[in-house]
């Protein structure tokens, strides 16, 4: 049998390095109830019969034990050990250097990018609307944010304009949402189901959609199915027919942010004989998806694969594809709206994921703000813009973000990251090891049951509702009563950054001008 | 109205232009010439394949009565363009005869398709290369101007459209040849260059090709050290480039050609007996930049040392590519999809799809010479079966 | 008020109108209204390389849905299908039964690249030879296990990343209408990346074909019962003698490990 690529010479010679984190215990207001050690799920904190202790090499500063401690008694720190410092190789390479020359391995790691790569976002100011033309009151007026979602129509035509014109009239599919903002995908599997139910009853209270993820629909979230968009992944996990006719849309998904390029991987230890049955592989294996689909080697493959979905689905459902933000994107997008798509997902290259290799989550991809801007100019210059809509992710932090990058040519955005905090995630980025502690990025059951569907729904209606009434105030300050007349509306942002170019590539006049 | 212009490339920034497409062609073995209609017919039903941004055909054996001259078929913006070429050409070389293309009027606008048939000054040592050179800076110093093809006994025909629109267009029925290559495209940066179909061509090296060269950069930078310049940003482009350097200028054969651009992996060449091993790790050593990496399956016409239609995919099999033998054993067809085949012939005495990365040859006269069932450096017998 | 039985005789659709192709929507259009119509058998002629004939197409073993087809079809045949039969009278394009769920599909003929990618379930015989890629993907989960045979030989990484169900290359050819041998019923790369499922060859494998987590396994009884009833029924479907088959012994391939990748990737935090 040939091995796996025999990368190791030997593994698990690791070096001696000092841990990264501490956890300091204030023995004073500590009662000894030893709730921390139950909660830690990464076997970090113990008893020996006198005290609480640490194995400071577990703690991955999840803040769990921290949060549930009724004494406030523990608090976790950066570990300040330092080695002698050095500006290039920095504290951070050298442990890269040592993890990989201790396991010969890939290093794995999971959320998105946490190198210092500048926020294009934190350079754009919008305006406001003083004297020259009034500004909205959201509180008293309407101002509306519903989008839809799907291929739209260059004209009319008059048969048309006789009758009662509705959406499902002779009108390409589309779908209604309340505000410009999704959840994404994030797959059974890789969060746990308590997690995806939380979502998904969220997104159908909101009115608006969520992602399945690739990792197919558990039967439990069928009743949810109007507001959910099926992920079809080059693993083809829980496709079937029951799938692609039951969901609201459907998207392809050639890349992630994360790692483009890369398949989704979950790792071993997340596929319990649930997960097993949804994806139909050994319980315990890891799943990778392969890289790219197996049917998709070029745009007419791509194209291919639209036309066998619209004519399974009978054209009454949109079909979608997902690309990962890359330095080809516009063109890319363009061949995709000429593939037949209805509407497209680009993911920037600070998305999340629960599971990709370190070098390539840090290090490939470009920015979504530069993206987006791209692939509209490029759809507009082509005159194919109105055949799809675009959704934005990757970095979606804030509703600041949100109205940016509306302004910069998405229809809507998607956000995962953030709904994940909503529930209680502390982006600890241990998700690929399948032990988090709040029961969202896990499968084990007793750690599952700690998130509280009910709370965890609410809280992300509330994170929905909360960023749309923000969206309401600017384009009330704004003097814009509806959401479509600020997708692309570059003329209403400024750019008060130290690169002109930048400005020039988003199209944003500098402040001042 | 802003006036288009067909030979001119559009200014699209630096972009890359991504193509899909289909492709189609056949050689008669016994040089028997028939006009376009059938490979019109083979391009029509690989329809899924395009998007109506770009088709093309290339035709061969004719030009009887021209047949040592170069053709240099030419697509023109203008009247005014077609008299800069002219002047540019009078200089040159010796215009034998030169008409105008007859065309259709099917596609609004269009532009003006000129043919020269044209010998070569005799003092000149190397009436290719020159050839080539004019190609070069026709291209790139005569506005609105631009080469379809310039080989001998040999025409290309290609332009924004339909690939059966096109084939209307120029009238393909009315021309005659024993092979014939076509082209549907499906390209994804804004339409409006006629040039930017396929085939492309190079004196009489025409290529049709499904996919995308993901090694363009390197093959591109390499081409430029021989001297070849690059200018159409389609990677289509350095292939018919590679075998004309390969074939013509460094002479080597067929088969040799196909190992250098899709070389065997090191773990087959580790199967293989010493003298392969070492040869064919020269070649990979030398021809680096040549290999040609990414999806493709290809199809390449020429003429010389004998007139021969080469299919190619690449090493992974990313594209699909079938062949098959009329059942009179006289036509090899070659095409993206077995329909293709089936719509002018329905019945074949053989069909197959090759492995990857190993070129099917057949020469005229011959037959097939490589059934790219198995790597090859020397030309088999014809007749083996299909495993 | 008595339900209508499915009609038993056969509605013939022909692919070309006025000798021209039509086109695979109106094609497949057509398929669905006869079923609508309870006409279930439906024999197409002239099929020339129409996409997505059966694409999701769902029927039970109760109330089945047949299709023959005559001619070429084009890419994705089957796809995501779930139930029904289909048989082509002759060769077959790229993704025969891309992710299929359920049902058969019988091809008198070649298949290309890709057939059976991420298949669920169902099975497919194929007379001939296969191209690259085939049963990339195949998945199982408990009774649901997707077959896949191939008479012929199969090209370069059969049974790619395989995470259950069952592959099948016999190396047998048709030559002036007896059957024999092929020299190999297999390519390099087999089963690179394996962790789930079973590739069965009629012959020997050499050892320096098998692809990354791939590995040669002994037979036993439970294979016995396994292969016994498919090469019955690929028997069947194309006329050959079972014993011819079962004369030559077969290579059992399974995966090393059920996570060839395990030591590839390091989890802990930097």
């Amino acid at each position: 049998m040939r091995e796996v690529i025999a990368m190791a010479v030997e593994s698990n010679i690791r070096h001696n390095i000092p841990p990264k984190f501490f956890v300091q215990f204030n023995r004073e207001r500590c009662i000894l109830c030893k709730r921390c050690t139950i909660n830690c799920s990464y076997g970090a904190l113990s008893f020996n019969g006198e005290r609480i202790i640490a194995d400071n090499y577990q703690c991955v500063m999840c803040l769990r034990c921290a949060l549930m401690c009724p004494q406030a008694a523990i608090k976790i720190e950066v570990n300040s050990f330092q080695y002698a410092p050095h500006y290039n190789y920095d504290d951070r390479i050298r442990r890269i250097i040592y993890e990989q020359s201790g396991s010969g391995g890939v290093l794995l790691a999971s959320s998105g990018c946490d190198l210092p790569y500048h926020h294009i976002f934190d350079d754009l100011l919008i305006d406001a609307c003083q004297v020259t033309n009034p500004s909205i009151d959201p509180l008293r007026e309407p101002i509306e944010t519903r989008v839809f979602v799907g291929q739209k129509l260059p004209q009319l035509t008059p048969e048309m304009d006789s009758r009662d014109v509705t959406l499902e009239m002779e009108f390409p599919p589309n779908l209604e949402i309340q505000e410009p903002l999704i959840v994404g995908h994030m797959s059974i599997g890789s969060i746990s189901y308590n997690a995806c139910l939380s979502i998904y009853k969220a997104a159908q209270e909101i009115g608006t959609l969520a992602g399945s993820g690739e990792g197919g629909l558990h039967k439990d979230f069928y009743k949810y199915k109007n507001y959910i968009i099926g992920e079809i992944a080059s693993g083809r996990f829980g496709v079937d027919m029951k799938y692609i006719k039951g969901v609201a849309a459907i998207e392809i998904k050639i890349g992630q942010g994360a790692k483009p390029g890369h398949g989704g991987h979950l790792p071993g230890e997340k596929v319990t004989k649930m997960i097993s049955e949804t994806r139909m592989i050994p319980q315990g294996s890891d799943a990778l998806s392969p890289y790219p689909h197996h049917d998709i080697y070029s745009i007419e493959d791509l194209a291919q694969l639209i036309g066998a979905l619209k004519e399974t689905t009978e054209y009454q459902v949109p079909v979608g594809v997902k690309i990962a933000a890359v330095h080809n994107v516009a063109p890319i997008a363009s061949g995709i709206v000429r593939a037949g798509a209805d509407f497209i997902t680009i993911d920037g290259f600070r998305g999340g994921t629960g599971a990709a290799p370190r070098i390539v989550r840090d290090h490939v991809g470009i920015p979504i703000e530069v993206a987006i801007t791209a692939v509209d100019q490029r759809l507009r210059e082509e005159q194919i813009r109105q055949n799809v809509t675009i959704f934005a992710g990757g970095s979606i932090r804030y509703s600041a973000d949100l109205i940016k990058i509306i302004a910069l040519g998405a229809d809507a955005a998607e956000v995962c990251t953030p709904v994940l905090i909503a529930m209680g995630c502390t982006v600890c980025q241990s998700c690929h090891r399948g032990l988090c502690a709040w029961g969202i990025a896990t499968q084990r059951a007793d750690l599952v049951q700690r998130l509280d569907v009910n709370l965890a729904s609410k809280r992300i209606m509330n994170l929905f509702k909360s960023w749309n009434e923000e969206l309401r105030e600017i384009l009330g300050a704004m003097g814009i009563d509806s959401v479509e007349s600020l997708r692309g509306n570059k003329d209403r942002l400024r750019y008060v950054g130290a690169n002109p170019k930048i400005a020039e590539v988003l199209g944003v006049k500098h402040a001042g001008e | 109205m802003k006036k288009i212009s067909f030979a001119n490339m559009p200014h699209l920034k630096d972009d890359k232009v991504f193509d899909a497409c289909g492709i189609a062609g056949f050689i008669n073995l016994d040089g028997q010439c028939e006009n376009g209609s059938k490979v019109k017919q083979m391009i029509s039903i690989l329809k899924e394949r395009e998007n109506g941004l770009g088709g093309g055909f290339a035709v061969y054996g004719v030009w009887p009565e021209f047949q040592d001259q170069y053709c240099l078929q030419l697509l023109l913006d203008d009247e005014t363009a077609k008299e800069r070429v002219e002047e540019y050409l009078k200089k040159k070389v010796n215009i034998v005869k030169d008409e105008q293309c007859p065309v259709s009027h099917n596609i609004h606008p269009a532009p003006l398709i000129w043919r020269f048939f044209v010998d070569v000054p005799a003092k000149e040592e190397n009436p290719d290369d020159f050839i080539v050179e004019l190609v070069m800076a026709i291209h790139s110093e005569i506005a609105g101007a631009f080469c379809l093809s310039s080989g001998k006994n040999m025409a290309v025909f290609k332009g924004n459209g339909w690939a059966t629109e096109i084939a209307d267009f120029y009238k393909i029925e009315q021309y005659k040849g024993f092979m014939w290559l076509a082209h549907s495209r499906f390209p994804t940066n804004t339409p409006g260059w006629w040039g930017g179909a396929h085939p492309f061509n190079i004196l009489d090296y025409s290529v049709v090709h499904n996919g995308e060269i993901t090694s363009y950069g390197t093959n591109r930078r390499y081409l430029e050290m021989w001297g070849y310049k690059c200018k159409l940003r389609t990677d289509t482009e350095v292939i018919a480039y590679l075998f004309d350097l390969l074939m013509r200028k460094q002479k080597l054969s067929k088969l040799v050609t196909c190992n250098i651009l899709t070389p065997p992996y090191y773990n087959e060449i580790e199967r293989m007996t010493t003298g392969e091993q070492h040869f064919f790790k020269l070649l990979r050593m030398n021809y680096g930049p040549a290999i040609l990496n990414g999806p493709f399956s290809i199809l390449v016409a020429c003429n010389r040392p004998v007139p021969s239609l080469i299919g190619l995919t690449d090493r992974k099999k990313l594209r699909p590519l079938i062949a098959g033998i009329s059942g009179d054993g006289n036509t090899v067809y070659m095409s993206s999809e077995e329909s293709a085949l089936r719509y002018v012939s329905p019945e074949l005495s053989m069909v197959w799809a090759p492995t990857a990365g190993t070129p099917i040859i057949a020469e005229l006269g011959v037959g097939l010479i490589s059934q790219g069932t198995e790597r090859l450096l020397r030309p088999q017998k014809i007749g083996a079966e299909i495993a | 008020m008595l339900e209508s039985k499915a009609i038993l005789d056969w509605n013939t659709i022909s692919a070309k109108r006025n000798s021209t192709p039509i086109s695979y929507k109106e094609l497949n259009a057509s398929i669905r209204t006869s079923i609508k119509n309870n006409q279930r058998r439906i024999k197409l002629m002239e099929v020339l390389g129409q996409r997505f004939i059966g694409a999701g197409l769902e029927c039970t073993e109760k109330d089945p849905i047949e299709i023959e087809i005559n001619g070429i079809p084009g890419n994705d045949l089957g796809i995501f299908m779930d139930g029904p039969t289909i048989t082509v009278k002759g060769n077959a394009e790229d993704q025969v039964g891309n992710t299929m769920n359920n049902g058969t599909i019988i091809i008198e003929g070649d298949c290309r690249d890709v057939a059976g990618l991420s298949m669920r379930g169902g099975k497919i015989f194929v007379e001939g030879n296969g191209g690259y890629r085939i049963g990339i993907h195949m998945k199982e989960y408990q009774s649901q296990i997707p077959i896949l045979v191939l008479g012929g030989a199969g090209k370069e990484f059969f049974g790619e990343y395989m995470a259950g169900g069952i592959l099948l290359a016999l190396g047998l050819k048709f030559k002036n209408s007896h059957v024999v041998n092929l020299e190999r019923a297999v390519s390099p790369n087999l089963g690179s990346g394996i962790h789930g499922g079973k590739i069965y060859i009629r012959g020997d494998v050499p050892d320096s074909y098998l692809g990354v987590g791939a590995m040669k396994t002994r037979f036993s009884e439970e294979d016995i019962k396994i292969l016994l009833p498919i090469i019955s029924e690929f028997s069947k479907n194309f006329k050959i003698d079972e014993d011819f088959i079962l004369e030559k012994a077969f290579t059992k391939i399974t995966p090393g490990s059920h996570r060839p990748f395990a030591g590839y990737y390091t989890a802990k935090p930097i």
